[in-house]
């Protein structure tokens, strides 16, 4: 009987009228907690009653506690016939169920009802008394901190990233049951709400199982999704990395545990081992000894809070994998072997993440990803998801030999989606294969000397450009030049990823949002024939998205994708595919070539002179991008760079594959061989109608800017205000002219013209940024099409004064590198300065200064503080030829306290409820997180009956997710919290009948809650008492549209 | 290409003034005819021709010139309105309660915005409020808001809205105790000056004075609005000032109702013209003062007569239900346009007016002098306002 859950009804207010004789209501409220439900009194005639109930309390495990929701009925009593219910309120407990989040669950909460909307809310208390269990064979995964953000959490440090986690539960589907077929839309809606609640907790608490058997204490990047497979049931999957976190803001976790040892430890093999080119000659065994040596770390490890003592650690003998024999760079075998002895235990070296710690990336290999067709079956056992299970698996082992076949032993920013038709799902897998920094990846402190010359080696800036892979034997034709940053390395000419932009990563002008699009036409068809016509067809879709993204990447003068996201949805009679990714220059690769157009037919004189004007157009169109994105990379001449400057080829960084069914794997390459890809021939009309297409994507109108990673590239003088926002677009094809052109322009036109919309709307805001812009389409029914756009507007200061003087800055150092570039030891690195976390060479304190800083872009003044003070450093460090770290590390550390006393500010506790913050981004421009409260991760069903009474589709949408927003704010507002961070749409299924006049539409959104405090009010806070300081928090940061 | 279903939503709730304005304005955001939605239904783009068959609301944005300014087109316009229109379209239930704008959760609207929300709500505009200030807020006059609209060039849609609203805010007010400036401000969050306006149309809409007539159209709300704030301060149970002591549920609608008892006092005033003796000593005062004062100083004293019966038989008949409702064209009749057609200046009326009304306290015979200023004070107020052209 490990907890006990209070809770308590209030009040409520704005109550429906429920008796139409008096226009009044008799509410009562009913609790129910797994099987147990109490009851309020009845309020007499009031829209606004006060039960101000006793408290009632529910005696139950600490895994229904994880399960279960807490379920709260709003009746109206009715003495003759049956209550009629108004509606419920669904809370989610689990974040009382973790120390450090919330203590209590206060607020209004909205009463939904999934036909009629909100009515009314409602006040209540919600409180859990946990009993320590010490039951080793416990099922319960209680404290187990789940983070939706892909970073690690801002007042948080990672000690250990453990690796990925994933689970997946079945059920029938209620809606497909045939109870459906006699009972009401309502309790068929609420029987899928809550299956799929209690799905969702339990899903969770497996995967915190596996959390804890891993001995971490925290999962990030946590995304959960539902397949909705109709017919053949329910699959509500998670993936998620484990981690060992340490809160910042508490000092005892934070030096001595983890630091002291490592500090130590650094020094000892630095002094052994002064050479690190010694280890060239014979990699294996020297380096195996040292990796495995995992007893004297182990005393520190003191993340041992569970009481289960297996030894999943204990690392497997024979790290086989011959690819790190064929490694050219002798360091670079060092560090993969390192790398895959800590990543060989795990079955996936995956990781959602898309932001790291610094020096975690090492190398970044490109994008992998994976695809399968398959035939949903009725799934029979629901307590043996074998099937799906397996499903997955198989393409996650694709997606680990695709990394392989790139050099790398890890793959980041990993993420799965499915699109399901009928009875057909594709399942797709994608991510980021790179080579990773093993210190994170253990209790590794032995790694220290291999850190340090990671550090020597690697200019910030440029080092996770460098290919992981072997020169020589590469996986694809690829064009490599020596990396225009450090010159030391081979770079390849462009780089796809699918993470956020590293933090030091040197970029060139700013980024911009890229979008490839396209549909293709398929035969209805059933069951295995269609199946395989779809997977016919996804290669030639993958070329064809490629294709468009490379060739608009070119047209935008710029030479880097991050953030990647390949979308295929399937339909009826046709695929689509939508990628995203945000555009960058990297300073360290190449400049990209331009476009050229041939013809096919070089005689006719009209027709060159056509081409000609095309040619024109694009080469304008790139000059004007140059300048739009300020793209200005310094010239260096060929001599310098001392190779040949690389020829306009394209290749691929894509690999990639399709299966069926069959589980028959077939490899696809991309490139396009000896072709000089740059050079688009127009040889028919479908190949014009291309080129055409990449002249129609119009530039944001000035002083908007727009991308799909986190931040934007070039800009980081954020101001506070933002505005998050949800825009969902349907279009329905007429049926006359569906050819795959036609198609193409359709989906083209929808896609800008919501764009075009979203400047429009936010016109007010500029100068602004929309960031992670987050398209998702799906085919709902034939020749209908329905994107969603969610995305949240920051607003930012053109002329901020810190930013002048910071380029100015920038600009004097690149002068002075330049001028003393033979004199200095380490030019190029103090180029890359122009972004503030520059891995410096104590690493590890590195890692704490600027982890204080990066998240915060808005943070103006820490930033340019610590910017300064590596300037000093890196002055000091350079004067003395070499770097010793014992220097370095007493000058770092004032800094690093110095921050940590600014955030140790306690939170704020009993925060009135005030204006939320909701943003798909893990941060709040201008304000600091202070606290995180739990995860959000809500469903809602909305149906109507009368959808021309509630304004047809768009006011019946539109409708429903201002409520689904209102429910989450509310939610938020009662734990506490002052905003939503990381949220994200997952889904929005909407179907509609208007002959019949209804619609029907599934929303599924999650979130980190937190409090945040805004940074003018921080120094504030930090001297004062947390209480005193909420209410400017709550209510300073409103935002004026 | 047709769009479906097109919508935006965003955490704090855009508010468009300029689409606002055009929605209360009651400019359709539909082309065509708008059906029996609570909201619009689907927009129909006319995709192939690019161009987009537009609303009312869309053509007048248009005209305003937004798409030269923001390189916009028409459809993206069309789109934007239909969702501010559905914004306002949902936010208008609340805006039926206004504090419940202020507690509700859907809308995430900063406290300015809501303000203003609120105040454009509720604003009205002149031509449609002289048309229904001091007719019963009933069905019937509802009907003939067709004829309003065709007169006043106001939206049918929009006249319906300010009708509502005057008739929701005297429901509400009709049946309260206490001040009615302020029972209104607390019920609707009203700036000062709206709700003072709304008092007097309560106030009028209650006592049903006539404004329509045709001698009456010269006047402004404004005239009429300062003349009802000076008679709910003065001519009203709650000016009296002793309700707030009175258990008699009775006196609920203190400020609304016009005071019965000093209505049938004012009776006594007549003695001031039916008493021959009294006028003239009245008379004799009144022109000794402003001998050499005033430029119409013979006008005055031929007049005196005539006027001062006018005033005091106004004050006499105000027992009568009906000529409570004729005050204001009996003042027009019986004193403005006398003083009009004899070409009064303001500064001369004032003078006479002041000097009219402190003779009476030397009018040894005359015992209601109290009665006396609680009358003509207001009255004075309003002739002066009402004397204008």
């Amino acid at each position: 009987m490990p907890g006990k859950l209070k809770v308590k009804i209030v009040a409520g207010r704005h109550l429906p009228v429920m008796d139409r004789a008096s226009d009044l209501t008799d509410a009562f409220v009913e609790v129910k907690f797994g099987n147990t439900t109490f009851k309020t009194d009845v309020y007499l005639k009031s829209l606004n009653p006060q039960w101000n109930s006793e408290w009632f309390k529910f005696e139950v495990d600490d895994e229904d506690l994880q399960d279960e929701p807490l379920q709260i009925t709003v009746l109206d009593h009715d003495t003759y016939s049956a209550n009629d219910a108004i509606g419920k309120v669904y809370i989610d407990i689990d974040p009382l169920l973790y120390s450090e989040a919330a203590t209590v669950i206060s607020g209004w909460f909205p009463i939904y009802d999934t036909i009629h909307g909100i009515r009314g809310e409602i006040n209540v208390v919600v409180k859990v008394d946990l009993f320590n269990d010490l039951n080793r064979f416990r099922q319960s995964s209680c404290g187990v901190k789940f983070f939706c953000t892909t970073s690690i959490p801002k007042c948080y440090r990672a000690v250990i990233i453990h690796g990925f986690v994933e689970e997946l539960v079945v059920n029938e589907d209620p809606e497909y049951q045939w109870i459906d077929r006699i009972r009401t839309p309502r309790a068929s809606n609420e029987a899928r709400q809550r299956l799929i609640s209690l799905m969702s907790g339990e899903l969770q608490r497996k995967i915190g199982l596996k959390v804890l058997e891993m001995r971490g204490n925290a999962v990030v990047g946590y995304l959960q999704c539902f397949d909705l497979e109709g017919e053949s049931g329910l699959v509500v999957r998670a993936i998620g990395t484990a981690c060992t976190l340490d809160k910042l803001s508490s000092p005892a976790a934070f030096l001595p545990a983890c630091n002291s040892p490592s500090k130590e430890m650094k020094e000892i093999p630095f002094n052994e081992d002064p050479n690190p080119n010694t280890h060239s000659s014979g990699p294996s065994t020297p380096l195996k000894n040292q990796t495995y040596s995992f007893s004297p770390s182990k005393s520190y490890s003191r993340q041992s809070s569970s009481s289960d003592t297996d030894l999943s650690l204990t690392p497997k003998t024979g790290m086989g994998s011959g690819s790190a024999g064929k490694e050219g760079g002798p360091f670079k075998a060092l560090l993969r072997q390192q790398t895959q002895s800590a990543l060989e235990q795990r079955e996936f070296p995956f990781f959602t993440l898309t932001a790291f710690p610094p020096g975690f990336l090492v190398h970044v290999g490109g994008v992998v990803s994976a695809r399968s067709v398959k035939l949903l079956d009725r799934i029979h056992n629901p307590d043996e998801p074998e099937t799906r299970d397996a499903w997955w698996a198989e393409i996650r082992q694709e997606i680990k030999s695709h990394a392989k076949a790139l050099g790398c032993h890890a793959v980041v920013g990993y993420s799965e989606s499915t699109s399901i038709c009928e009875e057909v799902c594709i399942l797709s897998a994608s991510g980021t294969a790179a080579v990773l920094n093993p210190r994170f990846l253990q209790d590794g402190t032995v790694e220290g000397c291999l850190e340090q010359r990671l550090e020597e080696n690697l200019p910030a800036g440029c080092g996770f450009c460098h290919i992981p892979y072997d020169e020589l034997n590469m996986p694809f034709p690829a064009h490599l030049t020596y990396c225009y940053n450090c010159r030391k390395q081979k770079v390849p000419d462009v780089l796809f990823t699918t993470i956020d932009l590293p933090m030091d990563a040197a970029v060139i002008g700013k980024g911009c949002l890229i979008q490839a699009r396209l549909c293709r036409l398929k035969k209805k068809a059933q069951a295995e024939a269609n199946a395989t016509a779809i997977s016919n067809l996804l290669p030639f879709m993958e070329y064809e998205v490629h294709t468009q993204l490379m060739n608009k990447l070119k047209l935008k003068g710029m030479n880097a994708l991050f953030g990647l996201r390949i979308q295929i949805s399937v339909g009826e009679n046709m695929l689509m595919g939508l990628a995203s990714a945000t555009g960058v220059y990297l300073a360290a690769l190449p400049t990209p070539g331009g476009i050229q157009i041939a013809g096919k037919t070089p005689n006719d004189g009209s027709y060159e002179q056509h081409i000609s004007h095309m040619q024109k157009k694009i080469n304008d169109t790139i000059a004007k991008n140059k300048e739009l994105y300020e793209i200005n990379p310094p010239e260096i001449s060929e001599e310098i760079i001392g190779s040949p400057i690389p020829e306009p080829r394209q290749r691929s960084r894509l690999l990639r594959s399709q299966s069926e069914s069959s589980d028959e794997v077939t490899e696809l390459d991309l490139s396009h061989g000896k072709k000089d890809a740059f050079v688009l021939e127009i040889d028919d009309t479908d190949a014009m109608e291309d080129v055409h297409s990449l002249l129609t994507d119009v530039p944001p109108p000035s002083g908007f800017y727009s991308c799909n990673t986190e931040i934007m590239p070039g800009i980081n003088n954020w101001t506070s205000e933002i505005q998050m926002f949800t825009s969902v677009r349907v279009i329905r094809l007429s049926s006359l002219n569906l050819t795959n052109q036609a198609l193409n322009k359709n989906f083209n036109d929808l896609c800008e013209n919501l764009l075009k919309s979203l400047y429009f709307k936010l016109r007010s805001m500029i100068p602004c940024c929309l960031c992670h812009v987050n398209f998702t389409v799906s085919l709902p029914e034939d020749e209908l099409i329905q994107v969603t756009v969610t995305a949240v507007a920051i607003t930012f200061d053109k002329n901020q004064a810190l930013q002048t003087t910071k380029t100015h800055a920038e600009k004097s150092l690149q002068r002075a590198s330049t001028d003393n570039e033979e004199l200095l030891q380490f030019p190029l690195e103090l180029c890359s300065d122009a972004l503030p976390s520059h891995p410096f060479p104590p690493a590890k304190e590195h890692l704490e200064s600027a982890s204080s800083n990066s998240g915060i872009p808005a943070a103006q003044r820490d930033r340019c503080s610590s910017w300064i003070e590596l300037i000093k450093l890196k002055a000091q460090t350079i004067r003395r030829g070499s770097i010793k770290t014992t220097v370095t590390v007493e000058k770092a550390s004032p800094v690093g306290e110095g921050n940590f006393r600014n955030r140790s500010s306690p939170p704020c506790a009993n925060s009135t409820v005030g204006v939320v913050k909701m943003t798909p981004l893990s941060f709040i421009p201008g304000a600091k997180i202070t606290k995180y409260l739990g995860i959000i991760n809500m469903f809602f069903i909305r149906e109507t009956t009368s959808l021309r009474e509630e304004g047809g589709v768009s006011g019946f949408l539109h409708a429903f997710i201002a409520e689904v927003f209102a429910m989450v704010r509310a939610h938020v507002a009662a734990l506490g919290g002052n905003a939503v961070v990381s949220y994200i749409m997952k889904q929005c299924v909407f179907m509609e009948n208007p002959n019949k006049n209804q619609a029907q539409c599934l929303i599924n959104v999650s979130g980190d809650a937190v409090v945040f405090v805004r940074e003018s009010e921080l120094e504030v806070v930090s001297t004062q008492q947390p209480a005193a300081n909420c209410q400017p928090s709550c209510t300073g940061g409103e935002v004026t549209t | 290409m047709t769009s479906e279903l097109d919508i935006f939503v965003g955490n704090t709730t855009l508010i468009d003034e300029d689409v606002y304005r055009l929605w209360l304005d009651g400019y359709s955001g539909l082309w065509g005819t708008v059906c029996g939605c609570r909201f619009g239904g689907a927009v129909v783009l006319d995709g192939r021709a690019g161009r987009a068959r537009m609303s009312d609301a869309v053509a007048l944005r248009v005209r305003s010139g937004i798409l030269e300014q923001t390189g916009a087109t028409a459809a993206v316009l069309q789109s934007d309105t239909m969702d501010h229109y559905r914004t306002f379209q949902m936010l208008e239930r609340l805006l039926h309660a206004p504090p419940k704008l202020l507690h509700q959760l859907i809308f995430q609207i900063p406290p300015s915005r809501q303000a203003l929300l609120i105040e454009r709500y509720y604003a009205f505009d002149e031509a449609f409020v002289r048309e229904v200030l001091g007719k019963k807020l009933s069905k019937g006059t509802k009907k003939d808001l067709d004829d309003i609209s065709t007169k006043t060039g106001i939206t049918l849609k929009s006249c319906r809205r300010q009708f509502d609203n005057f008739k929701r805010v005297f429901k509400v007010v009709e049946e309260m105790r206490g001040s009615l400036v302020d029972n209104i401000q607390q019920h609707f969050l009203l700036s000062d000056r709206l709700a003072r306006d709304y008092a007097a149309i309560v106030f009028f809409a209650n006592n049903r004075f006539e404004t329509g007539k045709k001698k009456l159209q010269y006047l402004s709300f404004g005239d009429f609005a300062f003349c009802a704030e000076l008679m709910i301060q003065n001519w009203t149970l709650g000016a009296v000032g002793e309700a707030p002591t009175d258990p008699d549920p009775q006196a609920d609608d203190m400020d609304m109702d016009l005071d019965k008892e000093f209505l049938q006092d004012l009776k006594e005033l007549k003695v001031l013209v039916a008493d021959k003796d009294l006028l003239d000593l009245h008379k004799s005062l009144v022109c000794t003062a402003l001998r050499g004062k005033l430029g119409v100083f013979s006008e005055m004293e031929a007049n005196f007569k005539n006027l001062s019966r006018g005033l005091v038989n106004v004050a006499a008949k105000l027992t009568h239900n009906k000529d409570v409702r004729d005050l204001f064209v009996d003042l027009v009749e019986k004193f403005v346009e006398p003083c009009r057609s004899d070409h009064w200046p303001l500064n001369d009326v004032r003078l006479f007016l002041n000097q009219y009304s402190a003779s009476v306290h030397s009018l040894d015979g005359f015992r209601h002098q109290a009665l006396w200023d609680r009358y003509m004070g207001t009255l004075r107020g309003c002739l002066l306002r009402l004397c204008h052209d």
